[in-house]
């Protein structure tokens, strides 16, 4: 009998063989940190983010929360994406907050002027937890105000569904999220939104390759916040954010992007500053394929 | 613990449904063998009768190259001959097909068969593609027989 490689060193090799080699896909990447278009990863292709946001708290520590995602292209119509959420409050401790596994699908086969896409997301995290991807229910700044030990004892597990809407229109993507989540034990529903457009700073490609050419600079605006919950209904009691987005797509594979944050009542962080650093990897799929003896 | 089962049913639901849409997937691409190509066919008239504005534009070759080499040459090769998800594009049928056409292709996608969508480039861009592609010419194809690969 054969004695191959064991599944640990093959991921081993895969992990090191994925991060040394230049396999890169140079896709326009959005600058949005909160809100969704329609745009699905590559199929095969695997992309790895990191995002940090930075946030001042009333009456408490600022913080720092910091995330990373592991986003897949399963098929031109479903992309899986997995992500690990920590963060640090200054003053206090630093602590891993939990994990996310969402699902992006996209039910028309052809584009429109409002395409769809429909969102499922399992998390698990504690009440520490800060990286901000939507803002749900009736989310406040105040509820980040005590200390991590006593944060962290809060554990939910959560069911959160959108449904993106986004359109494309002369170069500007609008894009508009309606989030509805359920914290799985006895939670009402909580409702969320995101808007969000953008434009890349030159329409027409340049015929020589650059990095710094404005075709690879991307710039928009982002708007997120609250709905309340299915028992109050609204934009009251809860927080709202007004945050310019730009995004640098390098032709190397990398893209850069940085959004400062306002928050628009009393209720939201005064201001928060995000950046994030991702790297698409072509063809992965296939490199996982070939690893473990697909296509021999 | 609910909870733990309810992630755990949902994450078994999706992977079987994985595995189902990759079958189906390769039972339709069974049973629509004849042509890859067929999908430009379906390009509505209104589509196929847009015009290139960039056809006369002679910067519009390597910007199209570039925009090429950055997104399509994964799929369809570095050279257009066609990869292991892609045809070939040095096909008769690609340079026959109108410029309006091949435009329509790019910004629907051909997204049963793993072709993105890509209306993510804005118009200016997937028309530069539409000139490098219509000046790659037809050589005779080694690809006709393609079946595209499972991403």
């Amino acid at each position: 009998m054969p004695i191959g490689p064991s599944p640990f060193l093959r991921g081993l090799a895969l992990s090191l063989f994925a991060l040394f080699v230049p396999m890169s896909a140079r896709s326009q990447e959005n600058p949005y940190f909160v809100t969704y278009d329609h745009y699905l990863e590559e199929p095969g292709n695997l992309e790895i983010e990191y995002f940090s946001t930075f946030g001042t708290q009333h009456g408490g520590n600022d913080f720092h929360s910091f995330w990373t995602e592991f986003e897949y292209g399963a098929t031109a119509w479903w992309t899986t994406e997995f992500s690990l959420d920590g963060q640090t409050t200054f003053n206090d401790s630093t602590l891993f907050t939990g994990f996310r596994w969402e699902n992006r699908f996209r039910p028309l086969k052809h584009e429109h002027f409002i395409n769809p896409v429909l969102y499922v997301e399992y998390a698990k995290l504690n009440g520490a937890d800060r990286v901000m991807k939507e803002i749900e229910g009736h989310d406040v700044a105040f509820d980040n105000g005590e200390p991590n030990s006593l944060l962290r004892q809060e554990t939910k597990h959560e069911l959160e569904f959108k449904l993106i809407l986004s359109s494309t229109y002369k170069g500007w993507n609008f894009a508009e999220n309606t989030i509805a989540a359920k914290n799985l034990s006895n939670a009402p529903w909580e409702f969320g939104y995101a808007l969000g457009a953008n434009r890349p700073l030159s329409l027409k490609a340049s015929p020589k390759r650059c990095s710094l050419c404005p075709q690879n600079f991307v710039a928009g605006v982002e708007m997120y916040g609250g709905l309340g919950d299915r028992h109050s209904f609204g934009l009251k009691d809860t927080s709202h954010y007004l945050a310019p987005v730009a995004a640098w797509n390098l032709p190397s594979g990398w893209t850069l992007r940085v959004s400062p944050g306002f928050g628009l009542n009393d209720n939201s962080h005064g201001f928060l500053l995000r950046w994030g650093l991702s790297y698409e990897i072509s063809g992965f799929g296939e490199m996982v394929g070939h690893l473990f003896g697909r296509g021999r | 613990m609910k909870a733990s089962l309810a992630g755990l049913c949902i994450s078994a639901t999706l992977v079987a449904w994985s595995a189902l849409a990759r079958q189906d997937g390769a039972t339709s691409r069974k049973a629509a063998k004849p042509s890859v190509y067929g999908e430009i066919e379906k390009a509505p008239e209104k589509a196929r009768a847009k015009r290139n504005p960039f056809e006369q534009d002679a910067d519009a070759v390597p910007a199209g190259k570039n925009l090429f080499e950055q997104h399509c040459a994964e799929c369809h090769g570095v050279a257009a001959l066609g990869g292991k998800k892609g045809p070939s594009l040095w096909v008769a049928e690609i340079q026959s097909a109108s410029p309006g056409a091949i435009f329509w292709i790019l910004t629907n996608g051909v997204v049963r068969r793993g072709m993105p969508v890509w209306s993510k480039l804005p118009e200016p861009q997937r028309w530069q593609l539409v000139t490098y592609i219509k000046s790659l010419g037809v050589v005779p194809s080694e690809t006709a027989d393609y079946t595209p690969k499972k991403p």
